[in-house]
């Protein structure tokens, strides 16, 4: 009575303390390269319904810099983009609040882009919970990742290695096939008398590797026959 | 006859060593007690190893391919030739061994060319070219050699 009294409590505290947390979702690093479009995408977990007062905010620091700029706000059903600071006519609202997603798009990116952009969530009345933090990278040429090449270099030179030998074996197995087909027509006009046990022999004779054990056998008894 | 088998088999073994060592030691390049390439930059100070990897450039990565392609080419190819060793007919030649051979000492040229083309943009003066890279340049002629020595051997009647 007393363990399972215990339990509840314990399992009611821990929905209780869930209830009042909020949970930011970014990524941690984003690449991009100068002059193209960069969608920095927000989410967050929430135990409550998605309010129609939910709002989403994102800030800027630069690398450096001690301060952050606030340049996005959602409120009220409203987005409020800056038009004033660094990202004047570049910011753009690409989310769906009701889907808990408060993603922006940063137009025509810079060197001057590179620093961290913090992205703060609140669902009333699920307010307490940290923001979440996504660099942003501008890269002249994004680097090719290392492996990359080397791993692809070696996959395709096995995979043409493996491909030649099948092909190679199932061209054995075509010509194999082949020769016996044509055996088989040359016995069938001559008559029936022989092929019985001739029939059986190319019959028990159908694997290439038969075959070639066949043929060399043949060899060998004609040379024997020669020394002879 | 038994000779030239052993002989055979001691120059294929010696290059299928020759390659392993050149592809997994990290020494194509030093600098006094730094080791670069192929795979990490190494320095050691203090008794122990500060290690990095290399950084990401192109050609590198290319190298590292063709030399682990060559190494495996070799192997297979040892691994085929004690196959045919036993299952060719008599008089035959071990054709698939040379091939295998050739294409590996093909591979190992293209990653010691490549290298010795590519790495005098990278290095400093003082940089000098590390035991790997000898090796692996010394590979290509024996592993030619003994691809050559598979397409004249022929099994004995």
């Amino acid at each position: 009575m007393l363990s399972v009294l215990a339990l509840t409590s314990v399992v009611l505290l821990g929905i209780a303390s869930q209830t009042t947390a909020i949970v930011v979702y970014t990524s941690w690093e984003r690449h991009a390269l100068v002059g193209t479009d960069v969608r920095l995408s927000c989410s967050f977990f929430s135990w409550k319904w998605t309010s129609p007062d939910v709002t989403f905010s994102w800030h800027y620091r630069p690398d450096g810099a001690k301060d952050s700029i606030a340049i996005f706000h959602y409120a009220g059903g409203a987005p409020y983009v800056d038009n004033k600071g660094p990202f004047r006519d570049r910011l753009e609202f690409v989310g769906n609040p009701s889907r808990r997603d408060g993603s922006i798009l940063i137009k025509n990116v810079d060197f001057g882009d590179n620093g961290t952009f913090t992205c703060d969530a609140k669902n009333p009345p699920d307010i307490a919970g940290s923001p979440s933090n996504v660099r942003l990278l501008v890269f002249e040429k994004v680097p090719v990742q290392a492996g990359v090449i080397t791993g692809a270099i070696i996959g395709v030179v096995l995979g043409l290695l493996i491909l030649i030998v099948a092909i190679y074996y199932l061209m054995r197995f075509l010509v194999a096939r082949r020769v016996f087909s044509l055996s088989m027509s040359k016995h069938g006009k001559k008559g029936k008398g022989k092929e019985g046990s001739q029939q059986k022999q190319a019959l028990a004779v159908t694997d290439p590797a038969k075959l070639k054990a066949a043929a060399s056998e043949k060899k060998k008894q004609e040379s024997r026959r020669e020394k002879k | 006859m038994l000779a030239i088998l052993l002989a055979t088999i001691v120059l294929h073994l010696t290059d299928l060593i020759i390659l392993f060592i050149a592809t997994c030691a990290n020494a194509w390049r030093t600098h006094g007690v730094t080791n670069y390439d192929l795979w990490y930059d190494c320095t050691q100070n203090n008794g122990g190893y500060q290690c990095r990897g290399t950084s990401d450039a192109d050609w590198l990565q290319a190298v590292q391919a063709l030399m682990v392609l060559a190494t495996v080419f070799c192997l297979i190819s040892f691994i085929i030739f004690l196959c045919q060793l036993f299952t060719l007919v008599k008089g035959g030649r071990f054709f698939f061994t040379a091939v295998f051979q050739v294409l590996a000492s093909l591979f190992v040229m293209s990653g010691a060319i490549i290298y010795t083309v590519m790495s005098p943009e990278w290095k400093n003066e003082n940089d000098a070219y590390g035991y790997a890279f000898v090796l692996a340049w010394l590979a290509f002629p024996l592993t030619l050699i003994s691809g050559f020595i598979y397409i004249v051997l022929r099994k004995k009647e």
